[in-house]
């Protein structure tokens, strides 16, 4: 058993009388790649934005290396800049270059060096395929490679685990294709991920753990070949009824 | 047409007698508005920054407190300043603190009269920019700043390096009214003896009644101040967006050193449009 990264614990989130999450427990452990598939409205994009405290939890722990993050008083900063985030939206910043995107959280944040930041920056751009674009600027972009750079930043942070917001949800079917290569490349990479996906065969294909979130809280979680060919509960069957098909 | 012929002998008398003073005066318009304006964009961008730090019921109630109260004497200082004529401000300011300070602070000569015209024409100005600010600031999507927070930014880094530069893009044509604004209005500084542009007229006219004339003069002088800075500031908008177009880039040199380079010709596995940038090579 790899070492446990992250172990979400209990974890509830409300607005107001709205009840998004009621006691969520899962553990992402070293090397993992867990998707979390569900309807939508069910809380996966509220969990990983718990997950990465952009939400306030209305209860239960974060753990991250054993500590809570999620306590009162603790500080958010250091804990985010270890742990990724791709979001749905890219969210690239717009004022700044491709190059300048994946440079300034480690030149800022990691105060590291411009050399060093620019080589590791160049890096992980040639990964994932946007090195030719360093000067371009994120609004002369297409969606697709807005969420490699996007990918890209992330990666510079040298994160312990990469959050994935639906990463492809707003992208067409080609630009899906070149996005899903890239997480499949970091999955094989050893790369720990969690990633909230609506792309059935990703979740099949690349996870090797799959959580089904219905409502708020986990209807059923398992490995990807046990939970896609014999699911036990009615709701995750129905859910996946149409994915099995095709 | 006469009549215009007789205008322009007029002005140019007035111009060949008093062409220094004009000058003067529209060169001491200009120090004060340009500075002014800048001074008062930083009191803006200051304000804008301390209204919106966010904090949320979890936070220590000093911390709460100390927000809270920051707000609140923001709200206070750009109601005031924008509820006030600032001729009244300036009357207020340059005769107000020597009163209460029984003369041990006051704006005495020339560089007090400088002193105090930039402190009220800063200050009003900077009540303006707060609420431009803080609108720009909510114009920017929530996503920067959770792009900026996610990787590790704290309140100011994200400020700084991610919400402001594309604020101040987008309240670029704020900052060019309030200058052009600032521009005009300075000649209410009169009332506490600066000597700008509209200044100098009323001293020219005072003593050769040519108000006419002089008047045309002035027109033209403010026009061209307003028309100049109108047309630098859409410069300064155009420079900022940058180009429209962008380079691809086919080598670096850095990256070739660091070894994790691979040859353009080879394309990437996962960019469709890799032949794009490989210039044609490839279908030869």
């Amino acid at each position: 058993m790899a070492e446990p990264i992250l172990e979400v614990r209990h974890l509830s989130k409300s607005f107001g009388a709205n009840v998004v999450l009621r006691d969520i427990d899962f553990t992402v452990s070293q090397g993992d790649v867990t998707t979390v598939i569900g309807p939508s409205g069910s809380g996966k994009s509220t969990l990983l934005r718990c997950i990465n405290l952009l939400e306030t939890p209305t209860a239960g722990e974060i753990v991250f290396h054993g500590k809570n993050v999620a306590a009162r008083g603790a500080d958010p900063t250091a804990y985010r800049a270890k742990v990724g985030m791709v979001f749905q939206s890219f969210n690239l910043f717009n004022n700044m270059t491709v190059l300048e995107n994946c440079m300034v959280g480690q030149r800022k944040v990691l105060k590291r060096d411009a050399e060093t930041t620019r080589k590791n920056a160049m890096g992980y751009l040639e990964q994932v395929g946007m090195a030719p674009y360093i000067n371009a600027r994120p609004r002369q972009l297409s969606g697709g490679q807005k969420q490699r750079v996007a990918i890209a930043r992330a990666l510079a942070m040298e994160p312990q685990v990469l959050l994935f917001d639906e990463p492809t949800s707003a992208l067409d079917p080609e630009m899906v294709g070149e996005v899903l290569s890239v997480m499949r490349d970091l999955a094989n990479r050893g790369m720990t991920m969690l990633v909230v996906t609506h792309e059935m065969a990703f979740a099949r294909d690349v996870s090797n753990h799959v959580v089904f979130m219905d409502g708020g809280v986990i209807a059923e979680e398992g490995e990807p070949a046990r939970l896609f060919n014999d699911p036990q509960n009615p709701r995750t069957r129905e859910f996946l009824a149409r994915f099995r098909q095709a | 047409m006469d009549k215009l012929i007789q205008l322009g002998s007029d002005m140019a008398r007035l111009w060949a007698a008093h062409g220094p003073k004009y000058l003067l005066g529209i060169r001491n318009t200009l120090i004060l508005a340009i500075a002014a304006t800048a001074i008062g964009c930083l009191i803006g961008f200051v304000c804008g920054v301390l209204n919106t730090i966010p904090y949320t019921k979890q936070d220590p109630l000093p911390k709460r407190f100390l927000l809270k109260l920051v707000r609140v004497v923001v709200r206070a200082y750009v109601e005031i300043f924008r509820g006030t004529p600032m001729m009244l401000q300036a009357v207020f300011i340059f005769y107000g603190i020597p009163y209460f300070t029984d003369g041990a602070v006051s704006f005495k000569g020339m560089s007090g009269i400088w002193a105090a015209s930039l402190i009220v024409v800063s200050i009003n100005t900077g009540a303006y920019m707060a609420e431009s600010v803080r609108g720009g600031i909510i114009s920017i999507d929530p996503g920067q700043t959770e792009g900026a927070k996610a990787i590790g930014m704290n309140h100011v880094q994200t400020m700084v390096n991610v919400i402001l530069p594309q604020a101040l893009r987008n309240i670029m044509p704020q900052i060019g009214n309030n200058l052009i604004i600032n521009i005009k209005d300075t000649s209410v500084m009169f009332v506490i003896g600066f000597i700008e542009f509209f200044a100098q007229h009323r001293n020219i006219v005072g003593v050769n009644l040519m108000y006419f004339p002089s008047a045309t003069i002035e027109m033209i002088g403010y026009l061209t101040m307003t028309l100049t800075a109108s047309f630098l500031l859409r410069w300064a908008e155009k420079k900022m967006d940058g180009d429209a177009d962008f380079q691809l880039v086919q080598a670096d040199q850095l990256v070739m050193a660091a070894g994790t380079y691979s040859h353009p010709d080879k394309g990437t596995p996962f960019d469709e449009q890799s032949r794009e940038y490989t210039g044609g090579k490839g279908d030869s």
